[in-house]
């Protein structure tokens, strides 16, 4: 058994047992760390598998902003008050049988693969690949263009960058234009009506929120 | 790729042993140079009675955190309450691995020493993936001690540290964007030499006195005391209304560990600042010959630049006032972020046009 093999069974039995924990827990903020240490177990696949780039980017977006956010509003909710006494919810047959289908779904999609030594595919990961046309000459004489593939071996952020700018570029920047609208609805839904009291009682600062927020409304309904 | 034999592990050791001894000896220099510096600015004398200037006076207060009682609150979370101090400092001791700390040099054997522990292609964003997580220490410690100011603490240290964490990483992409790499490495030798400025001036050619890039400096500085959790910026802990924040409830040992993360943090701090705009290990005007006498000039530099940048987080906590909270954030979100993003564009044309 070689070393990977050893840390690759350690941390992926962590991550499947804590992805658990973080379901099964009662505390939400225990939840939230459990997933924290979800989250850095992949992270450490990730960098196994060859793909240190994409490893500490999901430490720094995933473990480092999104889990923080979530903490910050696990431990607003006052915890205390929560009733406790129930472990399952109503739902659970139907929640059982989503689950159940999320599992066959991909077990049925992902392909079973052999574990190996990370050194394998790390040549794959660090290639950018360019294309270009070229005029070929065929064995009968005709001249031909063709789309040639030329492969570079660089640096694994290289890589990523390369393919999420060229092959991926609509995927990616569809997802971006996805997130900013998610943001701007956040916006528009957090911001709420102020009564007419409310409006007099208030200090300036605020009420420059509320004419943009207007503002943002009537831009929204034209 | 050549193998590895008994000597890089050796010399891997001694890179972790030097950085390692450093880091923690820098928590009670630093307390002292805060004291001192403190009493400096405040025309007082600051601690002088145990040893030559008071020099001792660290080693007398770590003593004093050990011998202290340790107390556990009674609603306290136990196992989150013991382990956010060590969260709080791991991160802190780590990040400095990738940072490189002279030049390097060849050794009698024909091996290149180089002054970095781990010398990854993609050092910055490690860096930042690490010190992202060093807001969990303070967030679990706010929590877990089931205490209504240390909450506040762990709250707003939460918050400050999401939105400075932008501005300081978008500011650090400008420098990445000239050096055109993610290694720290690249970004101190593309540093090296100089440049001459209007025909007039000659200028180490650091990315400070870059016209692309003196703003994504300010950006950085001053997102690193946010960062930090130091004075102008110090929520997480602000004594005047969360009585001591986050570790409001922590005594002996487990205090020490967040107050020596915080000064780590510091160090790691102003060790990038000097990574990434001031050249790091490059001394300016020389160029160092490729020995081991080039390599300790330049430790030597280095270690100036840090210093340096340490006593002005002294200077700062002790002149500048804390901030209000909503100002903290529209300072963060309104003036710096756009600050970091019109500093890439500016790089980008800087590059685009071959200034760069």
């Amino acid at each position: 058994m070689s070393p990977a093999l050893v840390v690759f069974l350690v941390i992926g039995t962590i991550a499947v047992a804590s992805s658990i924990l973080v379901v099964a827990m009662r505390n939400p903020v225990h939840s939230a760390l459990f997933l924290l240490l979800t989250f850095l177990c992949v992270a450490i696949l990730f960098v196994m598998k060859g793909a240190e780039f994409v490893g500490a980017v999901q430490v720094l977006v995933y473990a480092g902003g999104i889990m923080v956010l979530f903490l910050f509003v696990v431990m607003l909710i006052n915890v205390r008050h929560l009733p406790d006494e129930r472990v399952l919810s109503n739902f659970w047959k139907g929640g059982l049988l989503v689950g159940l289908a999320v599992f066959l779904l991909f077990f049925t999609m992902v392909r079973p693969g052999v574990f190996h030594d990370p050194v394998a595919s790390d040549q794959a990961l660090r290639t950018t690949y360019t294309y270009r046309h070229r005029k070929v000459h065929q064995p009968d004489g005709t001249v031909v263009r063709k789309l040639i593939r030329r492969g570079k071996v660089v640096g694994n952020s290289e890589a990523v960058g390369m393919a999420l700018y060229t092959d991926y570029l609509v995927p990616f920047e569809v997802a971006s234009l996805f997130l900013l609208v998610a943001m701007i609805g956040a916006i528009v839904i957090g911001k709420r009506e102020l009564s007419a009291i409310e409006e007099e009682n208030i200090p300036a600062y605020m009420l420059e929120r509320s004419e943009t927020e207007h503002e943002v409304k009537e831009a929204m309904s034209a | 790729m050549h193998g590895i034999d008994w000597v890089d592990v050796g010399l891997s050791v001694l890179k972790i042993a030097i950085v390692l001894g450093a880091m923690l000896n820098v928590t009670p220099i630093m307390v002292w140079v805060e004291r001192r510096g403190s009493a400096l600015i405040q025309d007082r004398p600051g601690p002088n009675r145990v040893g030559p200037f008071g020099l001792f006076q660290s080693f007398a207060d770590a003593f004093k955190f050990i011998l202290k009682e340790d107390m556990l609150p009674a609603k306290a979370n136990k196992i989150l309450y013991t382990i956010a101090p060590m969260f709080g400092l791991i991160p802190a001791l780590t990040t400095i691995a990738v940072v490189p700390w002279g030049r390097p040099f060849t050794l009698p054997g024909g091996r290149l020493f180089e002054p970095i522990i781990a010398n990854v292609n993609i050092g910055i964003l490690l860096i930042f993936a690490l010190a992202s997580m060093g807001v969990y220490g303070i967030v679990m410690a706010g929590w877990a001690s089931a205490n209504k100011y240390s909450l506040f603490g762990g709250i707003r240290a939460s918050a400050q540290m999401i939105s400075y964490e932008l501005s300081l990483t978008l500011a650090a992409v400008s420098v990445l964007l000239a050096a055109g790499s993610l290694s720290l490495t690249d970004v101190v030798w593309r540093q090296t030499g100089s440049f001459v400025l209007f025909n007039v001036i000659k200028l180490p050619a650091w990315n400070i006195f870059s016209p692309a890039m003196w703003m994504a400096f300010i950006v950085f500085f001053v997102s690193g005391f946010a960062e930090t959790n130091r004075m102008p910026f110090d929520f997480a802990e602000a004594d005047a209304e969360l009585v001591a924040g986050y570790h409001t409830e922590y005594s002996s040992m487990k205090f020490a560990l967040f107050f020596m993360s915080e000064y780590m943090a510091m160090a790691t701090m102003s060790a990038l600042v000097t990574t990434l705009f001031l050249g790091g290990w490059d001394i300016p005007w020389y160029t160092e010959p490729a020995t081991w006498v080039g390599f300790a000039l330049s430790v030597l530099s280095f270690v100036t630049k840090v210093s340096i940048i340490l006593f002005i987080f002294v200077w700062v906590r002790w002149t500048i006032p804390r901030l209000k909270y909503d100002l903290l954030m529209k300072l963060g979100w309104k003036v710096f972020l756009p600050m970091a993003v019109v500093n890439i564009v500016i790089v980008a044309l800087f590059i685009a046009r071959g200034w760069l």
